[in-house]
């Protein structure tokens, strides 16, 4: 990857971060519960809800610090570090473990060189798994960005991956 | 000549939108919802003289070929004949899901048109009062698992005092083996909408929202962009459909917490909380979403409303058995042949659901169990089989109706591995309110993974544990983990002993 890849690079706390971060703020401040839009926000924009921005939000929701570090680090969803470029998400839930989910994770994890919340060395990369898709009746399932796959075994996860270009 | 091919996650995830693409280079193609059958998407429609032919399974390389054959209406080896006359789409009484995989989720007309917003009509011309009893009348109980009588709750909350109430639609929908409250936001999103507004109406309330898992992008967007067409149709907004109610709603994500499908916890991640489960009472239905009184309902139960006060309640209570009125949406995941989406009456044996409608399990191997509910519902044997669907039927055999989901397993399944994960799925999802679920989960992985040691001391410690989890839990997370645990180690106890024996692989 290269060094200005966006979705790998820390945001430099500067005006700009923090003027995208008063737009953002300022989007969903009078919305009722307007913490979790604000931080799905943040980190479509940063891949990641940096650090710098916690006490920002505090101050604009009238919350301490730790109320919003708390709510941060309770959802799987909200990163504190950047994930590679692409993020590859295998199911790992009953009905895709009923259909070999753990064996094809095997076989994934394997070819790529890299275990669970792991990336890529180029960065291009990062293996999450996921309970559940909703793709129960075409099992086991996978997803990359917009992409999805059912009946998923290794060669059409490699395809997949290949097709992102990652 | 139209061409349908589906815009289900589902039918996406085995190639449809390669499909729709090829065919739309000759064909005006819609995309529709899923009908279900998840084993013959990618599923393309040709509806001709009013009639709708299917052909399927057809993947990317087959479209060119399917797309000669709709040119010149020649035969063609995936040729389904008309979809409707399917045995599997016969056999089902499809009310909540009937436009589902019919029309455009997105076209109000087409909506209206298939019998959308009768149910809203009717709802208005009657009043807040007959649409609670008309609900309570028929019988609807609360689809997300716990059961709770639908009109009881709405009641409480029509009953209740305050400047503000709310409808929350709890659409997140986290257990494996469930795909019907997804299937039915991206298919028709309207019927939902319309439900919730009725809901509205019902109990006073003028904001609704929607909390949709995150893992769900596709049903986000589709319910995005449905809310915004019902604004434009004079659905939602100050005056719905001109009566003067005012009801408006909006989509909600949540952030990959499956312990926020609990209705409390969704509640304070809806207010930008940690999903923490809280103690009740108060129940939500007094003080729920920011503290004022909330109906929190599931997809499934406010997708069925608009049902109900279209055809009236009697309608729907004729149908079901015992206290399970109406129709489920019965899920058929995981290893099995015919997987997918098939609403019926309560009642049908879960023999007859999953070997004559599943065709049994994908692997062609005998069937070992499933599991119902979801991963927090127990396993079944297959001996035990013969139960009726139902909510009752199903306690009465330590089992969850849940979401409706069945999971099933072939003989190579290890049931230990199972309850390990059910353990294991728990601790790192507890929300850690309560001890019995936060640290029995943890240590219920323990034990477990010494019993597979061969250390058969820990079953004792485990049955003991889990009815600590059971009974002192705070929420289903903890209370309910115990059963896929303990149904596995019940019906299948080879699989807990003798562990030092080199296992049966799955590959054999």
């Amino acid at each position: 990857m290269s060094p200005d890849d966006p979705a790998m690079t820390v945001p430099a706390i500067d005006a700009d971060f923090l003027l995208r971060l008063d737009e953002i703020i300022a989007a969903h401040k009078g919305r009722e519960g307007p913490l979790l839009p604000i931080l799905h926000d943040i980190q479509a924009e940063w891949g990641h809800v940096p650090e710098a921005a916690q006490p920002v939000i505090a101050e604009a929701l009238g919350m301490t610090r730790a109320e919003v570090h708390g709510v941060v680090s309770f959802y799987h969803d909200f990163r504190d570090h950047p994930h590679g470029r692409h993020v590859l998400r295998l199911c790992r839930a009953e009905a895709c473990q009923s259909m070999g989910a753990e064996a094809l994770a095997d076989e994934v994890r394997a070819a790529l060189g890299i275990d669970w919340h792991e990336t890529t060395p180029d960065g291009r990369l990062t293996l999450e798994p996921v309970f559940c898709l909703g793709l129960c009746a075409c099992a086991p399932s996978a997803q990359m960005g917009d992409r999805l796959l059912g009946r998923a075994d290794l060669a059409k996860v490699q395809k997949l991956v290949a097709e992102a270009g990652a | 000549m139209r061409v349908w091919v589906p815009l289900d996650a589902a039918a996406r995830a085995l190639g449809a939108d390669e499909v729709a693409e090829a065919l739309s280079r000759e064909f005006t193609v819609t995309r529709n919802g899923t009908r279900g059958m998840v084993w013959l998407e990618p599923l393309v429609e040709v509806e001709r003289d009013g009639v709708r032919y299917g052909y399927g399974p057809v993947m990317p390389e087959d479209a060119a070929s399917v797309a000669g054959a709709i040119r010149t209406g020649s035969e063609h080896p995936l040729a389904l004949g008309p979809v409707e006359e399917l045995p599997w789409m016969k056999a089902q009484t499809r009310l909540t899901f009937a436009r589902v995989g019919v029309i455009d989720p997105l076209s109000v007309d087409e909506y209206e048109a298939h019998g959308g917003l009768a149910g809203l009509r009717r709802a208005i011309s009657v009043g807040p009062e007959k649409i609670v009893d008309e609900v309570t009348e028929s019988g609807l109980r609360g689809r997300g698992g716990a059961g709770f009588p639908t009109g009881i709750k709405w009641k409480t909350v029509a009953g209740a005092k305050a400047v503000r109430k709310y409808i929350v639609c709890n659409a997140d929908e986290g257990d494996s083996g469930s795909f019907a409250d997804r299937m039915l936001m991206e298919g028709d999103p309207l019927v939902l909408i319309e439900g919730m507004t009725i809901a509205g109406i019902a109990v006073g309330a003028v904001q609704g929202y929607v909390y949709i898992r995150s893992e769900y992008p596709d049903a986000i967007r589709l319910m995005q962009a449905a809310i915004v067409r019902a604004r434009q149709a004079g659905i939602l907004g100050q005056s719905v459909l001109g009566s003067g109610h005012a009801y408006d709603m909006e989509v909600r994500v949540g952030a990959g917490a499956y312990v926020c499908g609990e209705e409390t916890s969704l509640l304070n991640s809806l207010e930008g909380k940690r999903g923490i489960v809280r103690a009740k009472p108060p129940i939500p239905a007094l003080e729920g979403f920011l503290g004022r009184p909330t109906v929190v309902n599931n997809v499934i139960s406010l997708a069925s409303v608009p049902w109900i006060l279209t055809h009236g309640a009697a309608e729907y209570a004729r149908l079901g058995v015992g206290r399970s009125k109406g129709t489920i949406p019965v899920q058929l995941a995981g290893n099995v042949r015919y997987g997918g989406l098939f609403e019926v009456a309560f009642g049908m044996s879960l023999r007859q659901i999953i070997e004559e409608i599943g065709g049994g399990t994908a692997s062609g191997r005998p069937v070992k169990a499933a599991q119902v509910g979801g991963p927090l519902g127990s396993y079944i044997p297959h001996w035990n089989f013969d139960l009726p669907f139902g909510y009752e039927e199903l306690a009465s055999k330590e089992g969850l109706l849940g979401h409706a989901g069945i999971t099933v397993f072939d003989d190579t399944a290890d049931m230990l591995k199972l309850a390990r994960f059910a353990m294991e799925f728990c601790a790192v999802e507890s929300c850690g309110k309560c001890t019995p679920c936060r640290i029995g989960s943890i240590r219920g992985v323990e034990t477990i993974d010494r019993i597979a040691q061969g250390d058969e001391t820990g079953i004792a410690i485990l049955t003991d544990l889990c009815n600590t989890m059971k009974w002192g839990s705070l929420c289903a997370l903890g209370g309910f983990a115990p059963f896929p645990v303990m149904s596995a180690l019940t019906h299948f106890p080879e699989d807990f002993s003798g562990r030092r024996e080199p296992r049966r692989e799955a590959a054999e």
